[in-house]
């Protein structure tokens, strides 16, 4: 199952539904419209994705955890995950699928730095923040993590009922929650993925820099202070 | 020394706010929990306007100089804790409002595209639905 988080994405999504299908014609799409006030939840359908309207606006990470408890409870054994607004490209999920099954991870992460090829070029201040906490994750969970951020995503189901719990931030998923899956004994991989240009404010982007940098922070390290819990966890 | 007037302001002041925490409750238009803590400002508040050696006790513990303030002093530490609490409710408030959502999302959803295996009664041309894309549908250790 490929999730796909959209809000306010009407005009995008459709595309990447297709895209996502045309790649992957055994998956199933499932559209988490998070109460979009446009006609995203239509075009998604049109499109061919199963579609999941939340009735209120609840950000992203709880619209990517509704994702994970309908994989859990219809009985999926892979997940991934692609944004809405088009930047990702749907044939990367194939390479990061052999991945996981080749490394033998439990995550795979599609990143937008590790390829060095500069194709990517975030704004300087979002820059300085993913390279700080990449920088934190990397030396914490000892591996190189270039880019947290990212929500082009392949896991395991074991991943995913594990962030069916209250361990998964409901605003925003970050370093905190790549922390937390190596702590609990999940293996995370990353590869590269090359960006298409965005044609909208990502639905991660908007939030305001001085609340994400504390907020990480303060996340990381209650992170750090927390048991794992692994019993729960798997 | 305490001025006779706060003493009888902080009084008549507790009385009231018990008496309206205590009716509140009694037309239900507050919980019995939110009332613990309403009620305890109020009743140590009230011993502390009344009893004025306690006072003085107190106030010379914690290095205070007016009686009157050691009073506002306690006031404010209960409001405080009172702030605590709603912020502690609040988020639990929230976490079980998401919980909600994605419930009801998740009834939006069509049940067509449940797992065959739980739903013998789909169109077989929907069975696959519940396969996981490509090759790798190995089931991960331990599950």
């Amino acid at each position: 199952m490929i999730a796909v988080p959209a809000f306010n994405e009407a005009g995008r999504v459709g595309a990447v539904v297709r895209d996502v299908r045309d790649t992957l014609p055994d998956a199933d799409v499932v559209v988490v419209d998070d109460g979009s006030a446009d006609d995203t939840a239509a075009e998604a359908r049109a499109a061919g994705a199963t579609v999941i309207t939340l009735p209120i606006n609840s950000g992203y990470g709880t619209a990517l955890q509704t994702a994970y408890k309908f994989a859990v409870r219809r009985g999926y054994a892979l997940l991934g995950q692609i944004d809405a607004d088009g930047q990702h490209q749907a044939s990367y999920l194939m390479t990061m699928l052999e991945t996981l099954d080749e490394e033998g991870a439990d995550v795979v992460i599609g990143s937008r730095f590790l390829g060095r090829d500069g194709h990517y070029r975030p704004s300087a201040a979002r820059k300085v923040g993913i390279a700080l906490f990449s920088r934190i994750a990397s030396l914490i969970t000892r591996q190189r993590i270039t880019d947290p951020t990212s929500g082009f995503q392949v896991m395991r189901i074991d991943v995913a009922r594990f962030f069916c719990s209250d361990v998964y931030p409901s605003d925003y998923p970050d370093a905190d929650i790549l922390i937390l899956l190596h702590r609990s004994g999940f293996v995370v991989r990353e590869v590269p993925v090359q960006m298409r240009p965005s044609t909208n404010v990502s639905m991660h982007g908007g939030h305001k820099s001085v609340y994400y940098v504390y907020k990480m922070f303060l996340s990381i390290l209650v992170t750090m202070f927390r048991g794992t819990k692994p019993e729960e966890a798997r | 020394m305490i001025d006779t007037r706060t003493r009888i302001l902080a009084i008549v002041g507790c009385l009231g706010l018990l008496l309206l925490i205590v009716e509140l409750v009694r037309r239900r238009r507050m919980k019995e929990e939110y009332s613990v803590l309403w009620i305890g400002t109020g009743v140590v508040l009230l011993v502390l306007a009344a009893w004025y050696q306690l006072l003085g006790w107190i106030t010379d513990a914690i290095g205070g100089v007016a009686l009157s303030s050691t009073l506002f002093f306690m006031g404010f530490l209960f409001a405080f804790l009172m702030l605590l609490h709603f912020s502690i409710r609040m988020s639990a408030l929230e976490r079980r409002l998401t919980a909600l959502v994605q419930e009801i999302g998740m009834l939006s959803a069509p049940a067509d595209a449940a797992p065959a295996a739980l739903d013998p009664l789909l169109d077989p041309a929907a069975r696959g639905v519940a396969q996981s894309p490509g090759p790798r549908q190995t089931s991960p250790p331990g599950s």
